[in-house]
């Protein structure tokens, strides 16, 4: 082989070797891109029973659909051992799909300290989760409460009228998990940016 | 490029004599570096390939070790040999090693030596980074074995590391298994980037990619697969690095992330990672069953295309290990429907092979043995593949010991055995002597023997309810855990046998001549057995 | 006839031989405990018929592939002086292997879809149960009710140990069973207070994730009474294998009798851990329901000797915790230490069983601290505002 053709096969080799060194750097900001992809899909395809962080704000003029009810059971799941309590207002709700609920949840701080949790939500069935909106909930923020104190966290929701007929129960249910640590090392400035909505009304 | 020559052989200190070959000039102007600088600084695909074939079956009896603690422990009901935290220790790096540190290194040192002889290429296309590319590697498996000692001990949370058990609730070494990860994961991707640029700029005139030798072919496709799919393995094990120690909540709900996630960014990487270890098995097979059946191989370009399927439609199937997880129904329908579709081009494989050998003229030296036993049992493997599609029957093999019964007759007696019919079929190139046969023959039919007994029965005890990486079992699980724990050591204990075959076989043995195989077709064998340190310096001339 | 003909019949007699032959034995292997559980459910025995379906498929598919391969490893082998043919492709064959698999996946697919449908649809049920899974327990409380109740391994370490004889249920037996009733259907809402478990019981045919932080659903409806045994099935951690499920499936009237009862323990328990407060137990007593109650729950982690598992689990035995101030001991046990796998047991444990096995903690193996803790302490440590009105009150 001479010294042209051998240059000349360095040089694809260089050059192809480039291409694939792209194609790996390019698979490693995908296998990244897949985090808010994964909620996109879910988003999109309305599963993995996530639902709305930023309050939706109801639609102009939507309409009731009376012809089905859906059975709305409520529930929180408190971590086990966590001195925090946290039981739905009502349980269960019978639900038209375009009627706005208005109810809340009671929680209270079973232990000595002054707690900050955050109350993850999830709906299930998966499906279910992107045709439930919700207009005002305390899920979207932090909640502190002090120690020994109770308080009423309100929920505004409403479920989507083109809610698919196959559903007939829907679940949502609260993980609450004590952030108390972890907002305590935070610099204050994040924490005000978080926290700035956080106003949960005190029981009477 | 050096054009000069030295003809030493692997590992031999007997000076061999020159053998023309087909190369330009064959005198030893220099000697080829003796001692442990050739082996550290080698450029030499053949040499190189060596390393990673050594150090793969280093790794095969270490991964093997630690599988006979686990049937040790497993041999009766109850615990008496080790702490149930030991024994997910085991169970997590028996995996690891047996997938990156025995089959995969495994699979890129056949491709090391094979690739560039059996397209009359010199060399692989970037010889320094073909040596780092190994060099990493037992510097990765260093630092995962010694995380095995420290204070909290080593991973413990099964090869998939689902979070949050990998990352909140994972020992303090779990930076070092990340580490190690990483290391593996950079030497498999300048592996493949290797062996592409190799297949695509060199090879020699005439060797259209329709001509290529299916080894060839499959291990392409494999390279492209690693490329796209070991960086995603880097990100995932990254996330969970971040998630442990830096705060990120990637995979914890508390902070907004989605331990399911995870899942779907692992198995993103890890279905692809399966076919990754089975499609140079594929050309391995594809190159001995027509060799020792004295007929082409049937159906080349089906062949080709059946691969390419399987490669691409394994990105589409990666949920069929999430089923329980909690899945809306339509995805489970996609994911089993795809699945399934799957068996199609593999089913085409399994049928070119046997009417490959139909209406033969076919021998069973012991390459043949071991590929024909990779035939049936691998699609045995692929049977069981087939019932885990199924999601409403998956609901109760999933998680239990089906489970390990498939992927390890996919693993074992699929993509082992074909690295060990390689090794028989292609040693006397290596090392210029016959290995001995009667040795093949004992390893052969011990190793037939005992990976059923110790395989066949765990397809029972998974239908019967046992779940997997438990190190205890309920009582009726008994007698069957005792036949399986005995297959176990008898296995295990075959394989020393392959260890004496192979080290004999460097030692002496009758010579080969450069085609020992009567009807083996290939470049590999117009070179002389042993294969010169340098081959096709000049490409050949292909018809 | 040609000799050729009789040959080829003679060929396909003995192959219908060896097939009958061969379903003797797969049938007898598909009634015994070797094979898949029937289970109890309609769905279960529907996912039965699915997999033997499948099952015979692949049998069926295996005889031909190895019969024909098998066939040309006896007949045409050089030894016997075949000479290989020189035929290497067929387009027609290949299209035909191709679209029947398609098409036998497809007859597979089409009952697979349909169970699977029927086995997503938890709507309409009669009662829903929330299971939570923790390492290495389950929780199960009663939608409705106040029953709720953890349920844990009550095989013996000895038995593990080699120590005493195994019993029949050895690692899928609990101290407290899931009660059901048949013939209703049930709705299970999963989730997890740690890491990923799998709540599973081959006989209903339900495996389910439990993830933490998300709620997922099954649902059974139990045909016959009985008891049915599943295990956990998904690593998460160290007594993955002793974390088994337990359900007692009763007619409905005798269900409707645990409830009254269960719902009358909740009662009793609430007075006697109210009576508990103004307990003075004796040490000896103390000592003896610190340590079953340290058996049960500690041992796990801390080991029976308390010597726990180094940098993994700390010991207690010569721990400064256990033998140092008393309120730190409690706090430890009251409200876990976040960031580690030691649980917050207040919710868990009664203040009478924390006493009793912070008692027993303190005293036991080389710990001689002499210290008695009564419930009341806990009441008082847990309740500190209340302690101090009280303690007011009674000055």
């Amino acid at each position: 082989m001479g010294i042209g053709e051998k240059k000349d096969k360095q040089k694809a080799n260089k050059a192809l070797t480039a291409k694939l060194l792209f194609a790996v750097v390019a698979m490693f900001g995908f296998g990244y891109a897949l985090v808010p992809l994964y909620d996109v899909m879910c988003d999109a395809l309305g599963i993995n029973g996530k639902t709305n962080k930023v309050a939706i704000d109801q639609p102009h003029g939507m309409a009731i659909d009376l012809s089905r009810t859906i059975d709305v059971e409520l529930m929180a799941h408190i971590p086990s051992g966590m001195l925090w309590q946290m039981k739905p207002k009502v349980r269960t709700l019978q639900v038209h799909p375009g009627q706005v609920i208005q109810t809340a949840y009671l929680a209270k701080n079973l232990s000595q300290q002054d707690t900050i949790v955050q109350a993850v939500p999830s709906v299930s069935p998966g499906i279910a989760a992107t045709h439930f909106n919700k207009m005002e909930c305390f899920c979207f923020t932090r909640q502190p409460l002090k120690a020994g104190e109770s308080t009423e966290l309100g929920l505004v929701f409403y479920i989507e009228p083109d809610i698919p007929d196959s559903i007939h129960t829907l679940t949502l249910s609260y993980t609450v998990f004590d952030i108390t640590d972890s907002v305590e090392q935070e610099p204050k400035s994040v924490a005000m940016l978080t926290n700035s909505t956080a106003t949960p009304r005190r029981s009477e | 490029m050096k054009t000069s020559i030295e003809s030493n052989n692997i590992g031999s200190t007997i000076e061999s004599e020159l053998v023309a070959s087909d190369t330009a000039s064959s005198h030893d102007d220099h000697h080829a570096p003796s001692g442990w600088t050739r082996w550290v600084f080698s450029t030499n695909h053949k040499d190189i390939g060596t390393l990673y074939l050594i150090f793969s079956l280093t790794m095969f009896f270490i991964g093997g070790a630690m599988a006979m603690v686990i049937r040790a422990e497993l041999f009766q009901p109850g615990l008496q040999l080790v702490e149930p935290n030991f024994f997910n220790q085991m169970t997590t790096v028996h995996g690891l090693i047996m997938v990156f540190g025995a089959v995969m290194p495994a699979f890129t040192g056949l491709a090391n030596w094979m690739i560039p002889m059996m397209i009359g290429a010199p060399d692989m296309a970037l010889p320094r980074m073909n040596n780092l590319s190994f060099w990493i590697l037992p510097f990765a498996f260093l630092i995962l074995l010694a995380s095995l000692f420290t204070e909290g001990g080593g991973p413990n949370f099964g090869w998939t590391f689902y979070a949050p058990l990998s990352t909140t609730y994972s020992p303090d070494s779990t930076a070092l298994f990340v580490f190690s990860v990483h290391i593996m994961g950079i030497s498999s991707i300048m592996g493949a980037i290797n062996v592409i640029v190799t297949i695509f700029n060199m090879r020699a005139p005439g060797m259209t990619l329709m001509k290529m030798p299916m080894f060839v072919w499959t291990w392409l496709i494999t390279a492209f697969l690693l490329i796209a799919v070991m960086p995603v393995l880097a990100g995932a094990v990254t996330m969970v690095l971040t998630d442990k120690y830096f705060g990120t909540s990637f995979f914890d709900a508390a902070g907004g992330g989605d331990p399911v996630m995870f899942q779907h960014i692992f198995w993103f990487f890890g279905h692809p990672e399966v076919y990754i270890m089975i499609l140079p098995s594929f050309g391995i097979v594809s190159a001995i069953v027509p060799a020792f059946s004295g007929k082409k191989l049937f159906g080349y370009n089906s062949m080709v295309y059946a691969t390419v399927s399987i490669a691409l439609m394994s990105f589409l199937v990666w949920a069929h290990h999430m089923f329980t997880t909690g899945m809306p129904v339509f995805a489970e329908l996609f994911f089993m429907y795809c699945t399934m579709l799957i068996s199609v081009p593999t089913g085409v494989k399994v049928f070119n092979w046997v009417a490959t050998m139909w209406r033969g003229s076919l021998t069973f030296e012991t390459p043949m043995l071991f590929a024909i036993a990779f035939i049936v049992l691998f699609t045995i493997g692929g049977f069981s593949g087939l019932m885990l599609a199924i999601v409403p029957a998956d609901f109760q093999y999933h998680d239990t010991y089906f489970v390990v019964a498939h992927f390890h007759y996919v693993l074992v007696s699929g993509a082992v055995f074909s690295i060990m019919a390689a090794a028989y079929y292609w040693l006397p190139k290596w090392t210029g002597n016959m290995y001995n046969q009667r040795l093949s023959l004992w390893h052969f039919w011990t190793s037939l023997i005992s990976v059923n007994i110790l395989f066949f029965p765990m397809h029972f005890l998974g239908l019967a309810g046992m779940p997997r990486r438990i190190p205890d079992y309920a009582i009726q699980f008994a007698d069957v855990n005792q036949i399986v724990s005995i297959g176990g050591f008898a296995f295990g204990l075959s394989q020393l046998l392959f260890l004496w075959v192979v080290i004999k076989c460097i030692k002496g043995g009758e010579k080969a001549p450069a085609k020992p195989w009567e009807r083996a077709e290939g470049l590999e064998w117009t070179v002389p057995s042993p294969a010169p340190h340098h081959t096709f310096d000049q490409p050949p001339k292909i018809d | 006839m040609g000799g050729y003909r009789l040959h080829q019949l003679a060929t396909v007699r003995k192959l219908f031989i060896y097939l009958l032959l061969l379903s003797l034995p797969v049938k007898a292997l598909a009634q015994t405990s070797l094979n898949m559980t029937q289970g109890v459910t309609e769905i279960s025995g529907k996912v039965y018929e699915l997999h033997m379906l499948i099952f015979y498929i692949c049998c069926a598919i295996a005889f031909v592939v190895f019969g024909a391969m098998f066939y040309a490893i006896f007949n045409h082998r050089k030894s016997k002086g075949a000479v290989a043919a020189d035929f290497h492709e067929s387009t027609k064959v290949e299209i035909i292997w191709t679209v029947i698999p398609v098409i036998i996946l497809i007859a597979m697919a089409i009952p697979a879809t349909k169970t699977l449908i029927a086995m997503e649809d938890t709507s309409k049920s009669d009662l829903t149960i929330k299971i939570t899974g923790s390492q290495w327990k389950w929780h199960y409380s009663y939608f409705g009710e106040e029953i709720e109740f953890f349920s844990l391994l009550a095989t013996s370490s000895e038995e593990i140990d080699g120590i005493k004889e195994k019993g029949a249920n050895y690692l899928l037996e609990v101290n407290n069973p899931l009660v059901l009733p048949i013939n209703k259907k049930i709705r299970f809402l999963l989730t997890s207070d740690d890491v990923i478990h799998s709540w599973w019981v081959p006989d209903f045919a339900v495996k389910k994730d439990t993830v933490p932080g998300f709620i997922n659903e099954a649902w059974t409806k139990i045909d016959k009474p009985g008891i049915y045994r599943g295990q956990c099935a998904e690593l998460c951690g160290q007594a993955h294998g002793f974390m088994p499920i337990v359900v007692h499936a009763m007619e409905e009237d005798d269900y409707e009798q645990w409830l009254i009862g269960k719902r009358q323990d909740v009662e009793r328990q609430k007075i006697e851990a109210a009576k508990a407060l103004a307990n003075n137990m004796p040490l000896d007593q103390l000592m003896t329901i610190g340590e079953k109650v340290y058996l049960e729950r500690c041992s796990v982690c801390h080991q029976p000797n308390g010597m726990g598992l180094p940098a993994v689990f700390p010991a207690i035995n010569g721990s400064p915790i256990a033998t140092g101030d008393i309120s730190l001991h409690i706090d430890t046990i009251v409200n876990g230490r976040s960031g580690t796998a030691m649980q917050a047991f207040a919710l868990q444990l009664t203040d009478q069983e924390i006493a009793a096995v912070i008692t027993y903690q303190r005293n036991a193996w080389d710990n001689k601290t002499g210290d008695v803790i009564q419930a009341s302490d806990i009441n008082a440590f847990k309740n500190p505002a209340e302690a101090d009105k009280k303690s007011e009150e009674e000055q």
